[in-house]
């Protein structure tokens, strides 16, 4: 009964991940919108879109490989694992036992590795500025991110994400220095990683300044629906993670009964929409930055990571 | 020195008779080639260089000199010596009048075509036509690159964006760009054909459609050019009105580039405001004129007159963007993101803005104290007060403050215009034509100065021809680039701006 149950609960979050993902893109875009003045698409666009892509012709080059037509679904799949792993509403995933925050780390640097190697694969010039961009980002980021995970793990004692879940939520871990330094160097990861502004802008038009954008170029129909999708649940796998580790008021853990589970998904739905408005504000403050500014700035996050980690060697009660 | 040299090479000369206003003088090879020398050092700015049956025309500018002159020299069969191998400037010039006409440049160095990529059926359609087999438009020798770890980046003509058509070469080292190079000529459109041999009312309306975004700027050219060489003068309300139209359109450009800098910044609020403060200036210029870019409205004679309530509309309009434009140019100046992108971005040296003879945003903002407006004054500028921002910088930031400026500068003379609006009609009737008539006019437009010469024959069209700003610009932006990030290149070429459909002719 009890795997039954553990089961649902998990099966219930992978697919609520996969569903409100387009949404909250969509909700991003028209915020984004209304901020410049502009109407914007309605936040259900972007089902519409994947639905469109879905049904189009996929249109390969000549010298596209097995690797160009694999690449979408090997990174579709990995982020969509990735984001299983991330507690949502409650805590005692099943995967979490298999997986912990390392291999989450791991997986999302699989699907940028395959995209990476896509966009190099039909050899066009975007497709390498891109995936050249890309890894320097990823080299940057992914240390400032493991450090994050490594602060939280010190404060938690593992780096299990259910288990730092539920950790935080009945421990009363409290207002921590420590751990506002791994936000703020988490924040600037999930800038970082989502391509957004001012790293990489999504709806720019301009392909000598894109990034994740250069690498999918030259992708259509299914292809770039899964690439798509595929962006979109890892822009939601980074706020249920930032949910998770720094906000997880609200999830259920002990008790999963209904009532607990309700108060779960509501509050986490609102952390999403809450993350969803932010983003496009501060999207909306800033210029994108100079490509020799990354370092600088995923600088900042390894830093800011560093130094949490430090502080918790000194002591645990930073 | 040089300057002194090139006036005495031109001085002493009867002109050609019926040129006005500036005068043409018939030359020889020789001195041709003394005055090719003469601009390479120095002595004065290349303001065209076209081709016409048998001859071939050079506009230039003695340094330091009011008045500039038109030299022309006849063509040696089809050959004449070449300007470009001792002044650079005139290469890309050169190299069209080579492909519309056929005629070889001697001693020119890049024997490249620029506007014939091959897809004609013949060559030098202008000129001799001899049929010639179709070559595959992807085939062109770009300069050699060599150097270790360098990469070539070809980027266009097709866009990822919605923009008209060019391609650029970038041999990059990493992200660092070790040179780019353009090749242009994609929306060639046969303007200099469609010129020779038509009746003033088609040629003035081929004029006003060479590039959209400057049709008024165009067509006060072609205007200008018209009636100098019937020796006509437009009435006085003529006159105002098409300094208002002119400042308008020079305002909606500079609103709309400024926001789209901004934005190849990734930083759209400006650019959200900007798209709103342009259609505002487009829509009362509707109201005032009729027609959104004021395509058209200005034609030999005169112009078309303005709408009764043209007043109201126009000042309402300034009024309402005035303020809301300040507090948008306090967010550029407060954000230093921006700030961050755009200075020290795309540096162009005062140096080769001199050479080049960069009109407009690119040569003010390295330090090329020029503006058509006030130095070769034309009217209702000649009566008019305004100041011609400069500034030394050159690079993108620069760019961005010359536009700002400009537009306080237009907002201010619109205003005063409007205020006092003259009365009478609007357009002078073309006085009876006969004989050989030629005209030249320069006029402001917002990229900078672009010229029109007619050559008139008993009322018709006999051959015309427009210069862009973006011929002398253009090259410049080649030499922008160089040693910046490949990222950076949308934004340095946002702040030019240049024309495609100007310069492809």
């Amino acid at each position: 009964m009890a795997i039954a149950f553990d089961l649902a609960a998990q099966t219930v979050q992978m697919f609520l991940v996969l569903a409100v993902a387009p949404f909250l893109l969509g909700v991003t875009r028209m915020v984004k919108a209304r901020l410049l003045r502009r109407i914007g698409p309605p936040p259900w666009q972007p089902y519409l879109d994947l639905w469109k892509l879905m049904h189009k012709e996929a249109v390969l080059a000549h010298n596209a490989s097995w690797l160009y037509r694999t690449a979408p679904y090997v990174i579709f799949a990995a982020t969509w694992v990735a984001a299983a792993l991330v507690p949502t509403f409650a805590t005692g995933l099943m995967f979490s036992w298999a997986a912990d925050l390392i291999a989450l780390v791991a997986l999302l640097a699989t699907a940028r590795f395959a995209l990476a190697l896509a966009g190099m694969d039909v050899g066009t010039a975007f497709g390498g500025i891109g995936s050249s961009r890309e890894m320097m980002i990823g080299s940057l980021a992914e240390p400032a991110m493991l450090l994050v995970v490594f602060s939280v793990a010190l404060i938690a004692g593992t780096t299990q994400l259910s288990a730092i879940a539920s950790h935080f939520i009945d421990a009363h871990v409290g207002l921590r220095v420590s751990l506002g330094l791994a936000l703020i160097a988490f924040v600037f990861v999930a800038v970082a990683e989502n391509a957004r502004i001012p790293i990489d802008n999504p709806a720019t038009h301009l392909e000598l300044t894109m990034v994740h954008e250069a690498m999918v170029l030259e992708y259509s129909g299914r292809h770039l629906a899964m690439i798509e999708a595929a962006a979109a649940v890892k822009l939601v796998l980074y706020f249920s993670l930032l949910s998770c580790l720094f906000f997880p008021f609200g999830m259920a853990t002990a008790d999963q009964s209904l009532g607990p589970l309700t108060v779960g998904i509501v509050s986490y739905l609102g952390k999403l929409l809450v993350l969803a408005i932010l983003l496009p504000i501060g999207e909306t403050a800033v210029a994108k930055m100079r490509v020799f500014r990354y370092p600088i700035f995923l600088g900042g996050a390894f830093a800011a990571g560093a130094l949490a980690v430090f502080l918790l060697f000194v002591s645990r009660s930073f | 020195m040089s300057a002194e040299r090139l006036a005495a090479l031109i001085a002493d000369r009867a002109p050609v008779s019926g040129h006005r206003p500036w005068p043409r003088y018939e030359i020889d090879h020789d001195t041709w080639i003394a005055i090719g020398q003469a601009l390479g050092e120095g002595g004065g700015d290349l303001l065209g260089l076209w081709g016409e049956k048998d001859n071939v025309h050079l506009a230039l500018r003695v340094a330091g000199e009011a008045v500039p002159c038109v030299v022309t020299v006849r063509v040696r069969i089809a050959d004449f010596p070449s300007i470009g191998r001792f002044h650079a400037p005139a290469i890309r010039l050169e190299r069209a009048v080579r492909d519309l006409y056929g005629f070889a440049p001697i001693g020119m160095l890049d024997r490249r075509p620029w506007l014939d990529h091959g897809a004609w059926s013949m060559r030098a359609p202008l000129g001799s036509r001899p049929p010639a087999a179709r070559r595959d438009p992807g085939t062109y020798d770009f300069l050699p690159v060599k150097g270790e770890g360098l990469h070539q980046i070809p980027v266009g003509p097709v866009h990822a964006g919605i923009i008209e058509p060019g391609h650029f070469r970038f041999t990059a080292n990493g992200e660092i760009v070790a040179r780019l190079e353009q090749r242009l000529g994609y929306v060639h459109k046969g303007i200099d054909g469609l010129l020779t041999d038509t009746d003033l009312e088609r040629a003035g309306r081929i004029m006003a459609r060479v590039s959209g975004d400057s049709t008024v700027a165009y067509s006060f050219a072609f205007s200008l050019a018209v009636e100098q060489a019937l020796e006509l003068e437009a009435p006085p309300r003529a006159q105002v009105l098409r300094g208002i139209m002119a400042e308008l359109e020079r305002t909606a450009n500079h609103l709309g580039d400024f926001g789209a800098i901004c934005n190849d910044a990734s930083f759209s609020l400006i650019h959200a405001h900007c798209g709103i403060f342009r259609e505002r200036v487009l829509a009362a210029s509707e109201r005032a004129f009729g027609h959104r870019l004021m395509m058209d409205r200005i034609v030999p004679g005169g112009c078309e007159d303005a709408s009764p309530g043209a007043p109201r509309a126009i000042q309402t309009m300034l009024e309402e963007i005035e303020q809301p434009f300040a507090e948008i140019v306090r967010l550029y100046e407060d954000t230093p993101s921006l700030q961050d992108r755009t200075c020290h971005t795309g540096f162009v040296s005062p140096d080769l803005a001199a050479q080049w003879a960069a009109g407009g945003h690119v040569g003010r903002a390295s330090g090329r104290d020029f503006d058509t407006r006030r130095d070769f004054p034309y009217p209702p500028y000649d009566n008019a007060s305004f100041e011609v921002p400069l500034f030394s910088a050159g690079d993108v930031d620069a760019r961005i403050w010359v536009r700002i400026r400009e537009i306080e500068q237009s907002m201010a003379m619109i205003k005063t215009w409007i205020a006092d609006l003259p009365a009478g009609p609007s357009r002078a009737e073309l006085p009876p034509l006969a004989g050989v008539r030629e005209g030249i006019a320069m006029t402001e437009a917002f990229r900078g100065d672009i010229m029109a010469w007619v050559r008139i024959v008993d009322g018709r069209i006999a051959r015309a021809h427009a210069r862009d700003a973006s011929w002398f610009q253009w090259p410049l932006l080649e030499a922008a680039i160089e040693s910046n990030i490949v990222a950076d290149f949308p934004l340095c070429n946002k702040s030019f701006n240049c024309s495609y459909s100007g310069h492809d002719l």
